[in-house]
């Protein structure tokens, strides 16, 4: 076999350096030689995510001002100050927590089922498939930025596109997308599912591509509609997709923050300031990090939990 | 298995034929409504793409004209020009330090995922199931709890306001030593044994004959870590702070306040970061999608 498969052929010339080496038998690599490999991703590894997410923790243990001399041991102060009522500190977070939490309530049904919807649609056979898929992906590989730069133009009351359609259609009050509840919301939301619906659908239609094909033909011998055939087929196969989907956008739209930082910079009245928005705040432009370091924990702790229970939730009905 | 190629399908399924779909459309009519369908949804994801376009080649005056125009009455490159010569928006060089940045970063990635996924997948050595499982557990914390500690660390290194910041501390990926840990493991493991036998070593065997065997993964894994460093909004909004240094989305940012409503300049800004990576994309989709595809499917 050897032989004849195309692969080795570089490899043979390398046995034919080391063709006097007969001492070392095969399959005995040095004992180093995984750690070796294994190094330069465990050095940034080490460096960057295990030291930090323990040093976040310890950071959060104390009054760690970054311009103070000192950071002084405070316990856990800094959690317990966010369970104070009336504290200001406490206040302004749970504010954002709400901010993202209604965020997520909006947002993640609708990145469910309309990219379900759309992923129905490009799992049939007709041609330029591939091109509609990469075009409804397509927004998705632009970054947040220029996603809160274009629509911030889009949305504008005064200037934008949308008003001037709307406006075209009869409606003579100018819609504030960008400065009043509740269009804040319709804006942040809508601009979110436009920009990653793509991104859904792709992960859905994999799944769909999973699907056994006999299952549809049996549905279809019992004289199933392709209504109860999706709801007594599709649905049920795709489960662990759907879960999947669910954890990730959840993940994703908790994660919420270039979209409220450049659409409605967390107004009004910082209404739409989202929990990562006030935790950089806190932390990074007040350096208050020890505060700043607890909220991430608690909220990292909150979503850690969520994640946990959607993978419990998919276990115990896989049995 | 005389036959054995690199190209087998079940090692890239990217490349394979879509798996047939069932359920044509039926009928005449159904085809049509089934376009009109994706018809309507192209056009409301592409024209706020063609809309930035348009008015990237505007006079101030039509980027705010009503009713709408799609084609510049008077084309012009002013919005281009005006960024251009602005000191405090050097938007070429965000677009030099963008590239720098996601490709370095890619790079490391690349290097560092594919050589710790490899031990990970086919040697036996004490502490291997420790160090994968810590490596998967982190995939599960949010990033933002990094924010923090890795801001006083890079400051540590002195690389605050520097590429390096932006390069290495992401670069440890975790989703990239799962998936292709998984890939290589599932790589016939006849042809290692072989070289083995022929006396490569194992860096040898792992650089000539697994990572060829492996373009497709590597692929993937290379343009979304292109993508991910390309996009990356936050972290660069705080540790960059010179003008000189920033990326580009961290840099557009900084258009809002400095140019209100001078959109055909914004826009101008919005299009130059566009155009590169939906060009790439237009050309690697299929491993972009393949990537996303995967995801699903592992979870």
């Amino acid at each position: 076999m050897t032989a004849t498969t195309p692969v080795p052929a570089p490899v043979r010339a390398v046995a034919s350096v080391r063709a006097g080496d007969p001492g070392r038998a095969p399959h005995r690599p040095r004992a180093w030689t995984p750690y070796a490999f294994l190094a330069p991703f465990l050095l940034i590894f080490v460096t960057f995510v295990l030291a930090p997410a323990l040093y976040g923790f310890w950071m959060s243990l104390h009054n760690w001002d970054f311009f103070l001399p000192e950071q002084p041991f405070v316990g856990l102060q800094n959690y317990v100050e966010l369970f104070t009522p009336g504290a200001l500190v406490a206040q302004q977070f749970w504010e954002s927590m709400r901010a993202t939490g209604i965020f997520v309530v909006l947002s993640v049904p609708l990145l469910m089922v309309i990219p379900l919807g759309l992923a129905l649609l490009l799992n049939r056979r007709f041609r330029g498939r591939t091109f509609f898929r990469a075009v409804f992906f397509a927004p998705y590989v632009l970054g947040v930025s220029v996603i809160g730069l274009l629509w911030q133009y889009l949305l504008n009351a005064n200037t934008g596109l949308v008003n001037g359609y709307l406006t075209q259609l009869g409606l003579d009050e100018k819609i504030p997308w960008l400065t009043a509840l509740p269009w804040v919301w319709v804006s942040l939301v809508g601009v979110t599912v436009w920009w990653t619906m793509g991104f859904n659908s792709v992960v859905y239609l994999a799944g769909l591509q999973g699907v056994d094909e006999n299952l549809y033909d049996a549905a279809k011998v019992d004289g199933a509609g392709p209504w109860r055939e999706f709801v007594h087929v599709t649905l049920p196969e795709l489960r662990p997709v759907i879960l999947f989907v669910l954890t990730m956008t959840i993940l994703a739209s908790a994660n919420m923050f270039g979209q409220s930082y450049l659409l409605t910079s967390g107004n009004p009245s910082n209404e739409t300031r989202t929990a990562i928005m006030y935790i950089a705040q806190v932390g990074l432009e007040q350096f208050r990090m020890g505060k700043g370091a607890a909220m991430s924990y608690l909220l990292a702790l909150l979503l850690i939990l969520v994640s946990a229970l959607n993978f419990v939730f998919l276990r115990q009905k896989e049995r | 298995m005389a036959t054995l190629t690199v190209d087998r399908p079940t090692l890239t399924p990217e490349t394979a034929p879509a798996a047939p779909t069932r359920r044509r459309p039926r009928g005449l009519t159904g085809t049509l409504l089934l376009y009109a369908a994706l018809l309507i949804l192209s056009v409301i994801i592409v024209a706020p793409l063609l809309w930035m376009l348009s008015t990237s080649f505007k006079t101030t005056g039509d980027a705010t004209a009503m009713p709408p125009q799609w084609i510049p009455p008077e084309p012009s490159v002013e919005g281009y020009t005006s960024l251009f010569a602005d000191a405090q928006a050097p938007v070429l060089r965000w677009l030099a330090n963008s590239v720098l940045v996601a490709v370095l970063h890619t790079v490391l990635v690349l290097v560092t995922a594919s050589a710790a996924a490899y031990p990970l997948a086919r040697m036996h050595f004490r502490g291997r199931n420790v160090v994968f499982a810590l490596i998967i557990a982190t995939l599960f914390v949010p990033g933002f709890v990094f924010l923090m500690p890795n801001y006083l660390i890079v400051d540590q290194l002195d690389w605050l306001d520097s590429i390096w910041a932006l390069v290495v501390p992401g670069a440890a990926s975790a989703f990239g030593v799962f998936f292709l840990r998984q890939f290589f493991a599932s790589l016939p493991e006849a042809l290692e044994e072989a070289a083995l036998i022929d006396g490569a070593n194992r860096f040898q065997i792992f650089t000539r004959v697994v990572l060829p065997l492996s373009k497709a993964p590597l692929a993937t894994l290379g343009v979304l870590s292109f993508l991910g460093s390309w996009n990356d909004f936050l972290w660069p909004l705080y540790v960059l702070f010179n003008p000189e240094n920033l990326t580009l989305p961290a840099g557009l940012s900084t258009l809002r306040g400095s140019y209100a409503t001078d959109y055909p300049a914004i826009m101008a800004g919005a299009a130059l970061a566009s155009i590169p990576v939906l060009i790439l994309f237009a050309f690697v989709q299929r491993y972009v999608i393949a990537g996303v595809a995967r995801s699903g499917l592992k979870g």
